[in-house]
């Protein structure tokens, strides 16, 4: 037993703590302890009072148990009987029991706190204190409704000691961090913040502790503390390393101090009086200024006290961020960091670089440190210093050293700890296709990827590079092509198989020419991984199966084969059995057209921000992730980008599922399943076919011509003066077109008023194979005429010429807007005028049903406002039709007469010529 | 600071203060993972790490690690010197302390600690002032002393 140098040393605990480290084994010592707390019960339940001291000792030994990781379900009555003792070291002893073993039982929580009030009350600062610190240290909610008016008036009593006041600050913050609804601000807040030029230096270091946590969330309420803190950080900076006596620390003037201003400066924008920021900028100059001089000691706490002040100036500097050449300085200090000997200062050069680098004033200045960043991540040793680097790499990216920061990632990757390669995965992925100027070198670095690390590739990753693919289409060939060659490994990673998967099912057509590629050579490679593929995998190989059948006929017999055999249609798994079952079946009973139709490529998906960002987000947590994604930041703005982001996200998860449907929206799938049946072969014409046309007045696909040979399907997506077709040729036949192409021409007047372009396509459509035409629109002014659609192909040796009005028309460019009633009669009669409103009396053609009706007026694009018209019968829309040179408010009114079965039509528009036009599309309808 | 452990070499916890209010259960898993953590780490490793949403700093005293874990805005080298003056004042109270001072005298590193940190920050940054309150406390208690028998 060693010699106790202080205190009274209650002999009996030594000797039970010297028995339990003389114990043996385990065993041995529960036994001991076992031993002992039967002991401790029968003294505690036993007839005979226990004096204060046995009371004292048996309590101490029970604590001592506890902290040994034993339960302890005894004795709490016998600490709370020793807070009431009037000796000091009972009490105190009392106190520390109830500190680390006080559950919320609320007997007790009463007794407790009935102790501490005496002790609050008993004017003795010893006594005082230990109260204090039992409160600080327990810190529930039961105390800071007893307790949380009380300490705010301690604190600031004129006559309170300074060590109680030091205490009183502090507990008050913990009340103040676990329940501040409890602890309302008042007059004492003002108080408060004076204590920052308290005379007292530990009065002043407790009290800037509990100004900062008050500051962060009530900052208007503390303003007058920022002058307080700086002249007091002047005041410590400036000082000669004596003066400040014992709150000097290896020569460094008051670091703790000094760090907790810094800190309470930064819950605050730089100080709007000009001298106030002025002197501010002199404390921090002051501070780069001494990291320059030489050492005052030689010892590490001289230079890490310094250095914490150094590194929390930096914190406020960029906090700032508004002081270039203190940006940059701090930035330089960081540098000469990052090649200092002590592991600790490389460790947080790194680190706080990260949050320079998205600053605009100091971006630049970060980069020109990437070599040294670089070698960080060949040579040092240890796994925390070199993720830190590779965060700075990814902070200080930019479309400048994308590559050669994304190559080095690379390369690190094929070594890195396994317990940061995800991370780096994500960061990769983020950088690839941020700054991709080229969308080869992102597939390859994805591929690359998935060869590397294929293990630590989430599905954010995959997900989003076929998302990737799938919207440009001048990658997909090479795509398909990068993943072929990658599949040709004998093992390669199932993300790849998913990947490779996914993208010859879409585009292995486009490199279905050459014979090392051929179809068979496609579907023979793929399924060879088949079989070693986990059930999620197998699925989306099936249904890239079923888009082979689609685009290649010749193989269909082997993949009718393979869908057939036993191992899928009764796997045990049901969605790989249904799958099997199902695809079969639609390969089996669906003409050619129907499968094009059913299982056409993918439409691009809309633009969102990428999840893998938002998956990086939440594995690192907003804070410490340098915003890249958005432009430098200026003056504490970050935050609120993250949050918009975090929106953006939570809106874009649930498209996710689409990838793996085959569909993307069940809705257009089905209406087009719908007219791929219903419709039939219409006789080819050399004149302009028209007969479809007005079936897409109120809708935006469907099947615009069909013949023995061709059958042209269409969607569109319009937005405001806008538009995109995609067109589709399916060849009918099992023989290929030649010569094909397609144009679109309009009639002279009709060119002024709409532009439109279309992409050449492909001259060979195979037989039973489809292609896919994309024609952009613009609306320039409002029209009435619609461009046509030429199609030519040689067929069996004779030309084919086909010419098909295209269904574009002026309503594809409304906006709904939706009105109030009074809104919409007070406009109604603005439109007045006689040329404005235009009227149409028609017989019905169609039955008279009102939810069709609905449909059909929402399908032609203006908003339905219900309750409008004071007739229910009737139905009143509203709309804006985006031009690229005007907008045009227009509004309707539809009044059928079921008795006459007649309608009346009346459009109202701030120009005639879209009155009528749209009159006479809408008229139609019904 | 969200709380600080104390540990030997051997993993054995000696001394442990929360200032986040955890479930016994939740203090046990988290002691047991941190430990590992940290012994898992070689010499010339850096004294700070990720963990969790925490930063972690620790540094080795002779067999004793102590090791605080703080919030991702708290300064690491400020944390670093919390423990060396925690370490000065334990020394210079024990008279070069070792670890078998703490085991003994297990309630009185509770006490020290508890004038130099209270709620996780620090309260008396002054050697001098910490140890003067520590001082006054056992005058208390030797004059108690004076009138009870020794058990």
């Amino acid at each position: 037993m060693p010699a106790v140098s202080k205190g009274d040393g209650m002999r009996g605990l030594a000797v039970f703590i010297s028995d339990i480290r003389n114990c043996k084994s385990k065993e041995a010592e529960i036994k001991r302890i076992n031993k002992e707390l039967a002991n401790i019960r029968s003294k505690f339940k036993g007839d005979k009072a226990l004096d204060g001291y046995s009371k004292k000792k048996y309590v101490c030994k029970l604590l001592f148990i506890f902290l040994l990781g034993h339960d302890i379900d005894f004795g709490h009555m016998e600490a709370v009987n020793l807070l009431s003792s009037n000796k000091y070291t009972e009490k105190q002893i009392g106190y520390l029991f109830i500190s680390v073993l006080v559950n919320s039982n609320s007997d007790l929580i009463r007794l407790i706190n009935n102790a501490i009030k005496n002790d609050l009350a008993s004017r003795n600062p010893t006594f005082m204190n230990l109260a204090l610190h039992c409160i600080a240290n327990v810190g529930s909610r039961e105390m800071a409704e007893a307790f949380a008016s009380e300490i705010p008036r301690i604190l600031v009593a004129g006559d309170t000691m300074d060590s109680v006041k030091q205490s009183a600050a502090l507990c008050l913050l913990r009340l103040y961090r676990s329940s501040p609804e409890l602890v309302p601000l008042g007059e004492w807040t003002a108080r408060v913040v004076h204590l920052l030029n308290d005379q007292h230096l530990g009065v002043v270091t407790a009290a800037t502790s509990l100004i900062t946590t008050l500051a962060q969330k009530n900052p208007d309420d503390f303003k007058t503390s920022i002058s307080l803190a700086v002249a007091r950080l002047s005041r410590i900076v400036t000082s000669a390393s004596i003066d400040l006596q014992d709150y000097t620390y290896y020569f460094v003037a008051a670091p703790w101090l000094s760090v907790k201003l810094l800190r309470l400066l930064q819950c605050y924008p730089p100080p709007e009086d000009a001298a106030l920021r002025g002197r501010l900028t002199e404390c921090l100059e002051t501070i780069l200024n001494k990291a320059q001089e030489p050492p005052k000691s030689k010892k590490v706490q001289h230079s890490n006290a310094k250095n914490a002040v150094l590194f929390e100036a930096i914190s406020l500097i960029i906090h700032h961020d508004s002081e270039p050449t203190l940006l940059v300085r701090a930035c330089n200090q960081l540098g000469q960091f990052l090649q200092h000997r002590e592991t600790n200062l490389r460790y947080l050069a790194l680190e706080s670089m990260c949050t320079l680098a998205s600053s605009e004033f100091s971006h630049e200045a970060v980069k020109t440190h990437m070599e040294t960043v670089i070698n960080a991540l060949k040579t040092e040793r240890d796994v925390s210093v070199r993720q830190r680097a590779v965060d700075l790499l990814y902070a200080m990216c930019d479309r400048s050293n994308a590559k050669q920061i994304v190559a080095e990632m690379l390369r690190y990757l094929e070594t890195a700890d396994y317990s940061i390669r995800e991370e780096i995965v994500l960061k990769v992925a983020i950088l690839a296709e941020k700054y991709a100027v080229d969308y080869t070198w992102y597939v390859d670095t994805i591929l690359n990827l998935i060869r590397i690390a294929g293990d630590y590739v989430s599905e954010e990753v995959w997900y989003r590079v076929i998302q990737i693919v799938i919207n440009r289409d001048d990658v997909q060939g090479y795509a398909a092509k990068t993943v072929f060659e990658a599949l040709q490994a004998p093992a390669c990673h199932e993300n790849l198989v998913k990947v490779g998967g996914y993208i010859l099912g879409e585009f292995g057509n486009l490199i279905a020419g050459d014979s090392r590629s051929s179809p068979l050579v496609q579907f023979n490679l793929l399924h060879s991984k088949f079989h070693l593929c986990s059930v999620p995998t197998r699925a989306l190989l099936l249904s890239a199966y079923i888009k082979f059948i689609n685009l290649f006929p010749e193989v269909k017999a082997t993949i009718q084969d393979v869908l057939r055999s036993d191992s899928q249609l009764r796997n045990a798994d049901v969605e790989l059995q249904q799958r099997a079952v199902e695809y079969l079946r639609l390969s089996c009973v669906a003409s050619t057209d129907i499968l094009a139709t059913v299982l056409e490529e993918m439409p691009p998906f809309p633009e969102r921000e990428s999840s893998i960002l938002a998956k990086l987000k939440k594995k690192k947590g907003p804070g410490n992730l340098p915003d890249i994604n958005n432009a430098r930041r200026n003056v504490n703005g970050s935050s609120e980008h993250t949050e918009t982001n975090e929106v953006t996200n939570q809106g874009s998860t649930p498209s996710f599922t689409d990838l793996l449907n085959l569909n993307s929206s069940p809705s257009t799938g089905a209406s087009l399943l719908v007219d791929a049946f219903s419709d039939s072969a219409t006789p080819a014409s050399i004149d302009v076919n028209e007969e479809n046309f007005p079936r897409f007045v109120c809708k935006n696909n469907g099947v615009l011509y069909e013949n023995l040979l061709l059958q042209v399907g269409l969607r569109s997506e319009y937005r405001q003066n806008l538009g995109r077709i995609y067109v589709f040729y399916g060849n009918k036949t099992s023989a290929q077109f030649l010569n094909f192409s397609s144009s679109v021409t309009s009639p002279d007047t009709l060119k002024t008023q709409l532009n439109v372009h279309n992409k050449a396509v492909d001259p060979i459509v195979d037989g039973g194979a489809q292609v896919q035409q994309i024609l952009n629109i613009e609306c320039v002014s409002d029209f009435t005429d619609a461009p046509v659609l030429n199609i030519q192909f040689r067929y069996g040796g004779t030309l084919q010429n086909i010419a098909v009005k295209l269904p574009v028309m002026l309503n594809k460019f409304f906006q709904p807007t939706e009105m109030t009633s009074q809104d919409f009669f007070q406009r109604w009669k603005q439109l007045g005028a006689p040329q404005q409103e235009v009227q149409k009396i028609f017989k019905a053609k169609h039955p008279m049903d009102k939810e069709v009706t609905k449909a059909k007026i929402l399908g032609f694009g203006v908003a339905l406002l219900e309750g409008v018209d004071p007739n229910s019968e009737n139905f009143v829309g509203a709309g804006i039709i985006h031009t690229k040179s005007t907008q045009v408010g227009c509004l309707l009114r539809l009044e059928p007469n079921t008795q006459a079965q007649m309608y009346r039509l009346t459009l109202r528009t701030s120009r005639d010529t879209v009155s009528q036009r749209l009159c006479e599309l809408l008229s139609e309808q019904f | 600071m969200q709380f600080m452990l104390l540990f030997s070499r051997q993993g054995k916890l000696r001394l442990q203060k929360w200032y986040v209010p955890l479930s016994d259960k939740e203090k046990k898993k988290i002691t047991r993972e941190l430990v590992q953590t940290v012994l898992a780490r070689k010499p010339k490793m850096c004294s700070f790490l990720e963990w969790r949403d925490l930063k972690i700093v620790y540094k080795r005293y002779a067999s004793l690690y102590f090791c605080c874990a703080i919030e991702d805005q708290d300064n690491e080298l400020i944390t670093l010197e919390i423990i060396h003056r925690y370490v000065e004042l334990l020394d210079k109270y024990f008279g070069s302390v070792c670890e078998l001072d703490i085991i003994f005298n297990f309630e009185k590193a509770y006490f020290i600690l508890d004038e130099f940190l209270l709620g996780g920050e620090a309260q008396e940054t002054s050697k001098k002032n910490v140890l003067k309150a520590i001082e006054q406390a056992d005058l208390l208690q030797e004059v108690r002393h004076g009138t009870n028998p020794i058990h």
